[in-house]
């Protein structure tokens, strides 16, 4: 460990997390488990969901979320259009009294992929009435810019569609989002398995946010504690500068002093 | 019983002169949990106690739940 890691923060508009990795709370089999996972993922941010009152429910999600440590980040999923999203990201506000949002306009429910056009328009509005804007979006670089311009705290390009364990399909536009933006970016949906959130980390990205690999692993605490090695190693590894690949070899041992010819 | 509202799309018939603040306590909700709107706008918690209920309100009661 180098003395810098104390130091590797992200900082989200006012709010500075101490883990890159941002974790989720749904599909868990129970809340036992999902605190487990989350203290074994090392995250000290969540996401959650803003929905209707389920008025024969006993235990809450926040019962078991440790409010001292973890910052809650509410997102808007399953907002189809712009002032749904809207709407849900005022009521967040007023429950939470945070500036703190995940923003999700969802195109279609097949492929739940963003639509990016009604998350930038929302966006506008939204840091105009004073939110820290997560913009979850598609893994578009030229879409990533136009968030950013628009004041987005944070830009979150997919790795792949939600809930699809594919990884990071197009790393390529995930360097390029990186390289060009000033803000923060998180990789947000796609992760699978530990190794996606390690190649995420060695784009250069700052952050990655998932939830279903965790959740619906056969050992979610134990899947929790692989990301959090996946994104310690990725992270490091991008830190610490990566040789280039190339086309041939080149030999660890040395060419002179080998005994025979 | 003589206001009728709906709540999360439920109907509800209340005693006339019932709060946002005294219906979140006959449904057994805690304040700081939940957010509430009322014929769309959002009515802040500030504002709970003093505002009561008219006949055919249209509330939302929303909170936290698990997600991404």
């Amino acid at each position: 460990m180098s003395s810098s890691d104390n130091d590797d923060v992200l900082v989200l508009g006012p709010h500075t997390l101490r883990s890159r990795l941002i974790v989720g709370t749904g599909k868990y089999p129970d809340f036992e488990t999902m605190a487990r996972a989350h203290e074994a993922s090392g995250a000290d941010c969540v996401t959650v969901a803003v929905r209707r009152v389920d008025f024969s429910a006993g235990e809450t999600l926040l019962d078991h979320i440790d409010r001292e440590r973890i910052t809650l980040l509410p997102n808007t999923a399953g907002c189809y259009d712009k002032e749904t999203a809207l709407r849900t990201a005022r009521l967040a506000r007023e429950m939470l009294d945070t500036s703190l949002l995940k923003l999700e306009v969802i195109a279609d429910e097949r492929t739940l992929l963003p639509d990016p056009i009604a998350t930038l328009e929302a966006t506008e509005v939204l840091v105009a009435e004073g939110f820290t804007v997560l913009a979850y979006t598609s893994d578009d670089p030229v879409v990533a810019r136009r968030l950013e311009a628009a004041g987005a705290a944070s830009v979150m390009p997919l790795g792949s569609a939600i809930g699809s364990g594919l990884g990071v399909l197009n790393p390529h536009n995930i360097r390029l989002i990186k390289e060009e933006l000033s803000v923060p970016v998180i990789v947000d949906a796609g992760v699978g398995t530990a190794s996606d959130v390690a190649i995420a980390f060695e784009l250069g990205v700052d952050g990655v946010l998932l939830n279903t690999a965790i959740a619906l692993a056969d050992d979610p605490v134990r899947m929790a504690r692989a990301m959090r090695l996946g994104a310690a190693a990725g992270r490091d590894a991008f830190l610490a500068g990566r040789i280039p690949k190339r086309p041939f070899a080149s030999p660890s041992s040395p060419r002179e002093g080998k005994i025979g010819v | 019983m003589d206001l009728n509202v709906t709540v999360n799309d439920e109907r509800r018939a209340l005693p006339a002169g019932t709060t946002v603040s005294d219906l979140l306590a006959l449904l057994d909700l805690r304040v700081d949990l939940v957010a509430v709107e009322r014929n769309g706008e959002i009515v802040p918690k500030a504002r709970h106690a003093e505002t009561p209920l008219r006949e055919g309100d249209r509330l939302e009661v929303v909170t936290f739940v698990g997600g991404g």
